[in-house]
């Protein structure tokens, strides 16, 4: 692979005895679509979480492209490149979504202004724009903590990429959506992460989602990488199917 | 704003400006509720973080001491140049008790500030050869870029200035809460964890937010102590700062003119009650704070706007 | 120097016994209810006029002196009985859910009231009724003179701390209270009466506080404003111990009074202070208090 994006080197922490992470080394490269996939309590989350500052190995180094951003503070990491879209959607629940999206993008361009409205018409057309890429634009108005699950996800995301990140991190984009609603949804991700070029990397229990939109695989278990390569390849891998899947 | 509030904002301060000359004990009273005014302003932008100062009173004090002081020890007396110059001290005394006290949040935030204010009423109290102890310090009557002035005079062109005062900063501190920070604050509160992975820090979010109402709270407290010709550790005793909290809850903290609103309500009941029922005024106003609280949370200016008719908008705060 | 010392170090441990008691209220009804009751100091105030006014009562009717003693822990249990279960099946029951900042407010506007009907009931005047202190006379060891009535706080404070941790260890409502504090959904699922044991709580904190109030009338006797001082006393030593800390709070009582004794040898002027200082000192380090963490869950 050419200079990665991410870059993990033998990232190691317990839990009260729980090794969340056991010697975790991975490579993401620019443009890529990882799914990251592997049984409950493995340290899909903790990987997460460690990317992005919420918490620090005890062993172990992070990469984001040439800078080593092991032991930044979360807010640090944001201003990097790194945004993260949560299980639990995280938004501001009493504003409108477009609120929520302007914020962001105030926060990228700059938060400290204290005398110019954050409804000015450059972030109005910026989200504007983003929430019309993620089939939001409807909600636009809507207050944010009365919006349905699925929407409340992708508004989570909408968030994220006002951040313009490098790189966006994606803890189970579809749970708690409905099926029906999962495919559509997942559409809607790729097309606008295409669009803007966004390096992703999402955890993930549903395998047909898998199998339908990820570039690659990794596959978790016991807090360490256990195979990674192609979802057709790895779906084949008896290890895999054993551990993670649940096929004999 | 919008066309109506500037029109009800202009006829307001039209009212204010000129019932003083129809009833001139008027002055006073709306000199101090100006003057609390402000101190409930500064109140009122933390509880939009969700924090509650519970001993707000001693940036008050701070900023009546501070102009109290530097006309007593340097002889320093023009009106404006005292109101600056107090408003520095307390804005600067806010930063320095904010950088410790922005880490903390809900009861611990109030509580602490509570004990932070007490240890100033302390202060002020036994340090006689500075403050002048349980006395307090007269202040003398400020002169007006050189002109010598008569006590009537400087009431008079402190009012007036107290009310420009009100507005210009008003609008300021509107723009500011419509601004990106003004709407991390309230974010801070809604979401403190998005907003640190948004890359902001909720703790200097809180500290500008905390710094500029120190300032406003000192910015009253110089405008009151020369009002009333004297100050007193009383400014900073808690049942001053819990006076301050309900005004900023009773006027509503959704927009600027609720806390002048509460406040110029307040004084003017208290005015009135003075003679009878004086003994029971925290009595009135804890029993007032949990009406409001029970059944009006978005405090006299909201009722004013459910009786105009005007829905709730997206993002408006109540508690 | 040990002639000085020693009857200052006996008068901080006493002053450090009527700390204790409505610090540990305060912390153990923030560990149950996870409220921060801000007219907790009230109880204390009011525990104190209490017990004065029914002493004074009692030497006045030509009663025998030695029921002051009992008055004390009567007014107390009277206090806790009249108020707990009243305020906290109002007040305090309508703030469960609600933001932090409505539990202040509604908590700061019932303490605003108290303090005015204080005055409304007990007169403006300090009460002293000190028939408790002369009755126990003073004892004299080594050429030093000790109060036996601060050494009845000293021996009680220690009694109470036992107490407590009898209780909430051992008997049965005691944990009750502890699984509730614990995990309240799970409580109530099995069936716990979570608001019960609320109303127990709350009312034994109610009772601690004015138990101090009232054992504090002999030496200090009670005016206007105490409630205020000693609320926000009650919080600091709290806070330093831990909020929800027991021990915590008899550690940091501790900790107070002595730095109380030490600002009357070095720097009479500032002993109402030193608490807050060591308040600042504490929280700068460690900023959940000596024992506390962000999301205490043990008494």
């Amino acid at each position: 692979m050419t200079k990665p994006l991410l870059r993990a080197e033998n990232l190691e922490i317990s839990f009260g005895g729980i090794r969340a992470a056991n010697g975790v080394s991975l490579e993401i490269g620019e443009g890529e679509f990882v799914a990251i996939i592997g049984p409950n309590g493995s340290g899909k989350t903790t990987f997460l979480n460690l990317c992005t500052g919420y918490i620090r190995p005890t062993r172990g180094k992070v990469w984001l492209g040439d800078m080593e951003i092991t032991r930044m503070a979360p807010r640090a990491i944001a201003r990097r490149g790194i945004a993260r879209a949560f299980q639990i959607p995280q938004l501001f629940a009493d504003h409108s979504v477009l609120d929520n999206v302007m914020l962001a993008i105030a926060a990228r361009r700059g938060i400290w202004d204290a005398l110019n409205p954050l409804d000015r018409p450059d972030y109005r057309r910026e989200a504007g724009e983003l929430l019309d890429l993620l089939d939001l634009g409807a909600h636009a108005d809507t207050i944010a903590g009365t919006l349905p699950e699925g929407l409340r996800k992708l508004a989570d995301v909408t968030v994220a990429m006002a951040l313009d990140p490098k790189l966006l991190l994606l803890d189970e984009p579809t749970s708690g959506v409905s099926a029906l609603e999962r495919f559509p949804l997942m559409d809607t991700l790729m097309k606008a992460m295409r669009t803007r070029g966004i390096t992703a990397l999402f955890v993930e229990h549903d395998m047909d989602i898998v199998e339908n939109y990820a570039d690659r695989v990794i596959v978790w278990e016991a807090g360490k990488v256990m195979a990674e390569g192609k979802p057709a390849d790895v779906m084949k891998d008896p290890r895999v199917l054993e551990n993670v899947v649940g096929v004999a | 704003m919008n066309r109506s509030s500037l029109a009800l904002l202009a006829a307001a301060l039209l009212i204010a400006g000129l019932a003083p000359l129809a009833f001139p004990f008027l002055q006073f009273v709306l000199t101090i509720a100006l003057a609390k005014g402000f101190a409930a302003l500064g109140v009122a932008l933390l509880l939009r973080a969700g924090l509650i100062s519970l001993g707000h009173a001693m940036f008050y004090a701070v900023g009546a001491y501070a102009a109290a002081f530097l006309a007593k020890s340097l002889g320093f007396t023009d009106m404006m140049g005292l109101i600056v110059a107090a408003t520095i001290v307390s804005g600067l005394c806010g930063l320095l008790v904010g950088l410790f006290l922005v880490r903390y949040r809900a009861i611990f935030f109030a509580m602490l500030n509570l004990a932070v204010s007490m240890v100033v009423f302390a202060l002020l109290s036994k340090l006689y050869g500075l403050t002048g102890g349980t006395d307090g310090m007269a202040v003398a009557v400020p002169t007006l870029f050189g002109l010598t002035l008569t006590k009537e005079g400087s009431d008079t062109v402190l009012f007036y200035l107290a009310l420009v005062l009100a507005a210009g900063l008003g609008l300021v501190v509107h723009r500011y809460l419509k601004s990106p920070l003004g709407h991390a604050l309230s974010a801070v509160h809604s979401n403190e964890v998005r907003l640190e992975y948004l890359g902001v820090s909720a703790a200097s979010t809180l500290l500008t937010a905390y710094t500029i109402s120190a300032t406003l709270a000192g910015l009253g407290g110089a405008i009151a102590a020369l009002s009333i010709g004297h100050v007193l550790p009383e400014f900073a005793f808690w049942t001053q700062s819990g006076q301050l909290v309900l005004t900023a809850v009773l006027g509503g903290i959704s927009g600027i003119a609720g806390p002048f609103l509460g406040a110029a309500f307040l004084e003017g009941v208290h005015t009135l009650a003075v003679g009878t029922v004086a003994d029971a005024w925290n009595l009135i106003v804890g029993a007032v704070l949990l009406v409001v609280i029970f059944f009006l949370p978005r405090g006299l200016f909201g009722l004013i706007e459910k009786i105009a008719g005007r829905k709730t908008q997206a993002g408006e705060t109540e508690l | 120097m040990l002639q000085t010392l020693i009857p200052l170090f006996v008068d901080a441990l006493a002053s450090a016994a009527l700390i204790f008691f409505v610090a540990v209220g305060l912390t153990l009804v923030f560990s149950v209810l996870r409220v921060l009751n801000v007219a907790h100091g009230s109880f204390y105030s009011i525990g104190a006029y209490a017990a004065a006014s029914l002493g004074l009562w009692i030497v006045s009717a030509g009663l025998p002196d030695w029921l002051t003693f009992p008055a004390l822990v009567l007014s107390a249990a009277f206090v806790a009985l009249l108020f707990g279960p009243l305020v906290e099946n109002t007040l305090v029951r309508w703030t469960y859910g609600k933001s932090d900042a409505v539990q202040v407010l509604v908590t700061f506007g019932l303490f605003l009231i108290l303090e005015d009907l204080q005055k409304m009931v007990f007169g403006v005047q300090s009460l002293y009724q000190d028939t408790p202190m002369s009755m126990l006379g003073i004892t004299e060891l080594g050429g030093i003179v000790y109060l036996n009535y601060q050494l009845l706080l000293i021996v009680l404070a220690g009694v109470v701390l036992v107490a407590l941790r009898l209780f909430i260890g051992h008997s049965r409502t005691g944990r009750l209270i502890a699984a509730v504090v614990a995990d309240r959904e799970v409580s109530q699922a099995l069936g716990i009466d979570t608001n019960r044991m609320y109303t127990i709580a709350f009312t034994l904190g109610v009772f601690l506080a004015a138990l101090g109030g009232a054992m504090a009338t002999p030496t200090s006797g009670v005016s206007p404003g105490l409630g205020a001082d000693t609320m926000v006393l009650a919080f600091a030593v709290a806070a330093i111990g831990g909020l929800g800390q027991v021990e915590g709070a008899a550690i940091a009582s501790l900790i107070v009074a002595v730095a109380k004794v030490l600002a009357i040898y070095f720097a009479p002027e500032f002993d109402a202070v030193a608490p807050y200082v060591v308040m600042l000192a504490v929280l700068l380090v460690k900023p959940y208090g000596l024992f506390g963490s962000p999301t205490t869950r043990r008494i």
